[in-house]
């Protein structure tokens, strides 16, 4: 355990460093997080009873994802991972006396992290100081807070779990270009990124809510800004642990089977 | 040799080295038709359930989207050189580009023809036949005109904010990420005819940088919630901007030191 807890350190140092970077991305969130909202409100003023949620819950909803979108953007993908599978970097990863999921699943873990605290808190304050419908709104209770947080720690564990997956699929695959692209464009889209799931049209909205996708961003934010609660959450909450054991499963399968036939080609 | 005959050897040595790696091609091009086959996804389900926004159709929606993408894509199929110019000057690259006898950006021009974006390209001519098809706009030669000034218009605007991008890079020697508020952004949400966005924002992509020149006014003409014709004319002026533009990469341009690389 201690030596993952290394490796997760080791990496939250090294992402910690990138500033400037983080300064950059935190302007283009902002700006992000801003137009996002006035294209709702223009969506609202042509026909508030077709809105689906509070305002103020898509608000926070917009400003929690520009907030925390490290943690849970699916088109982020270290090509360093990838690279080193296929030009076989990835022997020296083997000859430690550490487990290659474990390895990279912490390496995941922290990359996302490291990126999100640099850029969360500005973000958030600043959302939290917009005047009323437009800003962020913190719950009242205890209990909304609570289920917030785990929700959104299942939501990461799922993507980085997910992310494992794919990285792992390359063993077999060699190539990363089809993966990626085929990941990158359905999962932007059926995890909420582009629009939040709710506003998606009856039928295709409850099939999208089976789906893995939705265990990610698309759970948290929306309990947080009270649009998801009682019953429904509970359910989302279950939802989000299965998902998460299920690709926890696949990918120590696939990483076990891959690496049982791997074959290194000197060099 | 002319500079039309020139970049046409140039184009032609882009389309060979990239048919080298077909499959490459392809799965670039079916992923850039995907990423903004998703944005078309989201107006779409937006438009469905809402039927209209401030007053703008589905039909009239698309055919703005269709217009302020297909602008932005044949600007960056053109200009990609100047998104990643930071390399150009990294890498020593520019310093051997100034050597050569022919306007040096003419030659960065050269350097990059980015194809791949014509499945990007493909997707918004098909929403712009939809949008054609399915609007209740009158077509008129005025009309008509006034698509194709919008384009042009655009893929200028465009330019000029590459060319913007680039002439920093001169000061800076890196690339600035915040940039892409101005490309990426403009493409993202141009998508909606920028009045929607309120007062601020248009009077901002008005004065400041000039998207709604090309995006909102004359669009307003199109789909006629003005009788002003005027308004059609508008996407010429925007393409006074690259004036500065142009100012700016000749002042970098001669305060510019090798990175010594």
């Amino acid at each position: 355990m201690k030596k993952y807890w290394s490796f997760f350190r080791i990496r939250f140092i090294h992402g910690l460093q990138y500033r400037a970077a983080a300064l950059s991305g935190m302007v283009t969130q902002f700006v992000w997080g801003t137009m996002e909202i006035l294209l709702f409100r223009a969506f609202y003023e042509s026909a508030p009873q077709s809105f689906p949620m509070e305002f103020q819950a898509l608000s926070t909803y917009i400003w929690l994802q520009q907030a925390f979108l490290a943690l849970y953007m699916t088109w982020f993908w270290e090509s360093e991972l990838f690279h080193s599978i296929t030009t076989g970097n990835v022997a020296y990863e083997l000859c430690r006396p550490v487990r290659l999921y474990h390895m990279w699943f912490v390496r995941g873990l922290a990359v996302r992290l490291s990126k999100a605290v640099l850029r969360c808190m500005p973000i958030l304050v600043f959302a939290w100081l917009l005047p009323a419908p437009y800003g962020l709104t913190l719950p009242g209770s205890f209990h909304t807070w609570f289920f917030t947080l785990l929700s959104m720690t299942l939501g990461l564990l799922f993507v980085v779990a997910f992310g494992m997956v794919v990285y792992i699929s390359v063993f077999y695959t060699i190539s990363s270009q089809g993966i990626k692209l085929i990941v990158t464009s359905l999962s932007e889209f059926l995890s909420g990124a582009i629009i939040p799931l709710p506003f998606l049209p009856d039928g295709i909205r409850e099939f999208v809510n089976f789906l893995p996708f939705a265990s990610a961003q698309n759970v948290p934010f929306r309990i947080f800004g009270g649009d998801l609660k009682g019953h429904d959450m509970y359910t989302s909450l279950l939802g989000q642990v299965f998902w998460l054991a299920v690709f926890l499963v696949i990918g120590q399968i696939m990483e076990r089977n891959a690496l049982k036939r791997v074959v290194i080609q000197g060099g | 040799m002319n500079s039309t005959r020139l970049y046409e050897k140039y184009l032609l040595i882009h389309l060979k080295s990239m048919m080298q790696h077909k499959v490459s091609f392809l799965l670039t091009t079916i992923g850039q038709f995907l990423v903004s086959f998703n944005i078309f996804l989201g107006v779409r389900f937006m438009m469905d359930r809402f039927k209209e926004v401030k007053g703008f159709s589905y039909g009239e929606v698309l055919l703005c989207f269709s217009i302020t993408l297909m602008a932005f894509t044949i600007a960056e199929t053109i200009f990609r050189s100047l998104d990643t110019f930071e390399t150009i000057i990294g890498n020593g690259e520019f310093d051997r580009i100034l050597l050569r006898p022919r306007g040096s950006l003419f030659l960065v021009l050269c350097s990059k023809i980015e194809l791949t974006r014509i499945g990007r390209l493909l997707q918004a001519v098909v929403m712009l036949i939809y949008g054609i098809y399915s609007s209740s706009i009158i077509w008129t030669p005025v009309r008509i005109m006034t698509v194709v000034l919008m384009i042009i218009g655009g893929v200028a605007v465009f330019a000029a904010i590459f060319l913007i991008f680039a002439s920093i890079c001169f000061f800076t020697l890196e690339g600035l990420e915040f940039m892409n508020i101005f490309t990426d952004g403009a493409r993202e949400y141009g998508k909606y005819p920028i009045g929607i966005y309120g007062k601020t924002l248009l009077t901002i992509c008005t004065y400041l940088v000039p998207f709604a020149l090309f995006q909102y006014y004359p669009f307003l003409y199109l789909t006629g919630k003005t009788s002003d014709s005027w308004y059609s004319l508008l996407p010429l002026a925007a393409c006074l901007f690259l004036i500065p533009a142009g100012l700016l990469w000749n002042f970098g341009l001669s305060r510019y030191q090798s990175t010594g690389s």
